[in-house]
């Protein structure tokens, strides 16, 4: 029997944003993990082996808690709010594709997608936090709005730089240029290519850092003045879609970094798809664990300088580094080192 | 002569006449215990703010008068309940000042050892706490927290041994100690101050060589000098302005002029002055537990005997002031006495009290988020603020 292509999509959407979801929650408990280590405690741990079922329990208990909405709340745009701003977190992982033919849809301009949708989550932020008329949640999605116009330029700059030296905007096509290896040994990855690569990567890492709200670029929430930020009257379940939304787009970006800098699925061992969506999954887990560990190691900075560090730094050094790569690209050819 | 009305407000001139005010606390993760700071803004920046105290108020003063010599000092550690060794040991240098008192050698240089210790204990929860405030919970603050709290915790270990308690104390007693060290404490606590003194060189590998560090604290809440003096702060925020005063070279006590050390001084006023001071004094803290442990005097630890009821000291009718340095600053403590087993008086001096009074001089003019990054280098406890 044969499913009409309209089922086969909807059920692969199904599977890919349960494997999102799944993969979210698992992500708090390797982020708790780490963070742990890294302060030399040992982090959860009751819960299940080694704490391996905590991340359900917290499911539970916010599933469970009391749904709280403040009296003076705007109500449609106060629980209107956590949706839109988790639909485009989850939406990026509409064009990415795990491995070869794995995925939902390999557009032919899946980057721009990626970045466009992305950068829609600041919509349901500042419903959030202008619909929950508390002041702190308002100061936040006033911050939320200045630092994501000054973060998506210069991330979008950096993620460009892949797509110029890959010639393409299409997912599969930027892995594809990242065959082979210098001299047999170094991959031919785009974090690897001289001088531009790197530099590149740095640029994207501290964009992500700001996209996704993370120390030291955490502004929005800044618990120690503002409590909790433009969440801070969100409870329960939609507490937990904001949480589950802030995750799906940081993994969403660090499989990005992986797929533009660090070649995606590509690696040893056989081409079996799963294998590829194994590396895949390691590389992205390990652009994660580096934006964690700046997380867990930095204070936050001032919203001030925080504008200055993108207007005045990363955006024209994000600028310069797609014109150097254009001037690459030109002098050799896309695929010519 | 810096403007010291209570309510400074600042024009910054953005144009607009919308101010928004925000109330930072009580109930606050940055209030420090219950700090209450009206804010008013324009955008991002603090144009005027009003603090309020008093959510912390015990009737510590009021206690004092109704509890007897031997009773209250066990009560004093609780006004300032990060370092409780400071106001047990102000409020029986009172009553040993007035009721003309010796204190064994012994004794003394035990009461040295624990306030260096209790230093050292109060000085890694600022640390942790001032992170946290500038790095966030979820962050690189949470980090630099966990690490203070450990030497904290280590620390509070020794205190645990030589006194059974591990926050609030009553070590001191009128005439001395109440307890001596007990068997193989020394070593432990050498070990401890040489853990403390290596991963303080983490610390400080960690903050100083971190340009974000950097930005958030140097320039941020300067206290000038005469702005220092015109408000009377003391402790580290006063030598971090440049002044060279401490208590225990200002006027010595508990023999402290028979120490070896030196009074950390920097001129900036700045958050990461404050800072400077408190990192180079962990390192004096250390080298006088350090110089108490090498020679401490062998002798009775008080020059009473034990407690056996609680009226059994009585102080000859007086008045007289106690003062020591404590972690934060001058605590002192003004009694009057009346012949009784009871003070008729207790006026308490407590260092956050007055250092906090330089925040509505030095908060206007500057973003939300150096709000906490000043108040946590002013390094309140609310405790001793309200009493």
């Amino acid at each position: 029997m044969t499913l009409p292509p309209l089922a086969v999509d909807a059920l692969v959407g199904f599977i890919v944003l349960n494997v999102v979801i799944g993969m979210v929650t698992y992500v708090t408990l390797l982020e708790r993990k780490f963070a742990a280590r890294m302060q030399s405690r040992i982090g959860p741990y009751y819960v299940g082996p080694h704490g391996l079922l905590q991340p359900i329990a917290d499911a539970i208990k916010l599933m469970m808690k009391e749904d709280v909405v403040p009296a003076s709340a705007d109500r449609w745009v106060y629980n209107l709010a956590p949706i839109v701003f988790l639909v485009p977190c989850v939406l990026i992982f509409a064009t990415l594709p795990f491995a070869p033919g794995l995925g939902v849809a390999d557009l032919n301009i899946g980057v721009l997608f990626f970045l466009a949708v992305s950068s829609l989550e600041i919509v349901g932020l500042f419903m959030g936090g202008w619909g929950s008329n508390n002041k702190y949640a308002l100061l936040s999605a006033m911050r939320a709005v200045n630092q994501i116009i000054s973060y998506d330029l210069p991330f979008v700059f950096a993620a460009f730089v892949p797509v110029v030296l890959a010639g393409s905007l299409q997912m599969s096509a930027i892995v594809a240029a990242q065959q082979g290896a210098w001299l047999g040994v170094v991959p031919k990855w785009f974090v690897f290519y001289p001088v531009i690569g790197q530099l590149a990567f740095v640029a994207f890492l501290v964009a992500t850092l700001a996209a996704e709200n993370r120390v030291p670029f955490d502004i929005l929430e800044a618990e120690s003045e503002l409590v909790a930020g433009f969440r801070v009257e969100y409870s329960g379940m939609k507490f937990a879609l904001i949480q589950l939304g802030e995750y799906a787009h940081m993994i969403g970006t660090s499989f990005l970094g992986a797929l533009l800098f660090l070649g995606g699925w590509l690696g040893p061992g056989s081409d079996h798809p799963l294998v590829g969506a194994l590396w895949f999954l390691l590389k992205a887990m390990l652009v994660f664990l580096i934006v964690t560990w700046v997380r867990w190691s930095f204070v936050r900075i001032r919203v001030d300088q925080i504008l200055a560090i993108s207007w005045k730094l990363l955006l024209p050094a994000s600028i310069i580094l797609l014109l150097a790569s254009a001037f690459w690209v030109a002098a050799r050819g896309a695929h010519g080192v | 002569m810096p403007e010291t009305t209570a309510r400074n407000t600042v024009e910054i001139g953005y144009g607009g006449s919308e101010r928004l005010t925000m109330n930072m606390g009580p109930q606050h993760p940055s209030a420090h215990g219950v700090f209450r700071a009206i804010l008013t803004l324009e955008g991002e920046t603090v144009v005027a703010v009003d603090a309020v105290i008093g959510y912390l108020h015990r009737c510590h003063e009021k206690l004092g008068e109704a509890l007897t010599y031997v009773q209250y000092p066990s009560i004093a550690s609780k006004t300032d309940y990060v370092a409780a060794m400071t106001a047990e040991l102000a409020y029986v240098s009172a009553v040993e000042l007035v009721g003309k008192i010796d204190v064994p050698r012994r004794a003394q240089w035990l009461r040295v050892l624990a306030a260096e210790l209790q230093r050292i204990a109060s000085h890694c929860l600022w640390l942790g706490t001032w992170c946290m405030d500038m790095g966030g919970a979820l962050g690189g603050g949470a980090t630099v927290f966990l690490y203070a709290i450990r030497e904290r915790e280590d620390v509070l270990d020794l205190f645990e041994a030589l006194t059974g308690a591990r926050l609030l104390y009553g070590f001191h007693q009128p005439g001395g100690t109440r307890y001596d060290i007990p068997a193989g404490w020394t070593e432990r606590c050498r070990a401890t101050l040489d853990r403390v003194a290596q991963r303080l060189e983490e610390y400080e590998a960690m903050l100083e060589n971190n340009a974000f560090f950097l930005v958030r604290t140097q320039g941020v809440g300067v206290i000038s000098r005469e702005l220092a003096q015109e408000v009377g702060v003391s402790g580290p925020l006063l030598r971090g302005s440049g002044i060279a005063h401490d208590l225990r070279k200002a006027a010595p006590y508990s023999s402290y002029e028979e120490f070896d050390f030196r009074i950390p001084v920097e001129t900036a006023g700045d958050c990461y002055a404050r800072y400077r001071v408190r990192m180079a004094e962990f390192r004096e803290s250390i080298t006088i537990a350090r110089q108490v442990l090498d020679g401490l005097p062998e002798g009775p630890i008080s020059s009473r005997p034990g407690v056996k009821s609680v009226g059994q000291v009585r102080v000859a009718k007086g008045e007289g002031y106690g003062r020591v340095e404590g972690a934060r600053g001058e605590v002192g403590c003004y009694l009057v006495t009346d012949g009784g087993p009871k003070p008729y008086r207790l006026k308490w001096r407590g260092a956050s009290f007055s250092n906090l009074a330089v925040l509505p001089h030095i908060l206007p003019g500057v973003k939300v988020a150096d709000v906490v990054a000043i108040m946590g280098s002013v390094d309140p406890v609310f405790g001793e603020v309200d009493r």
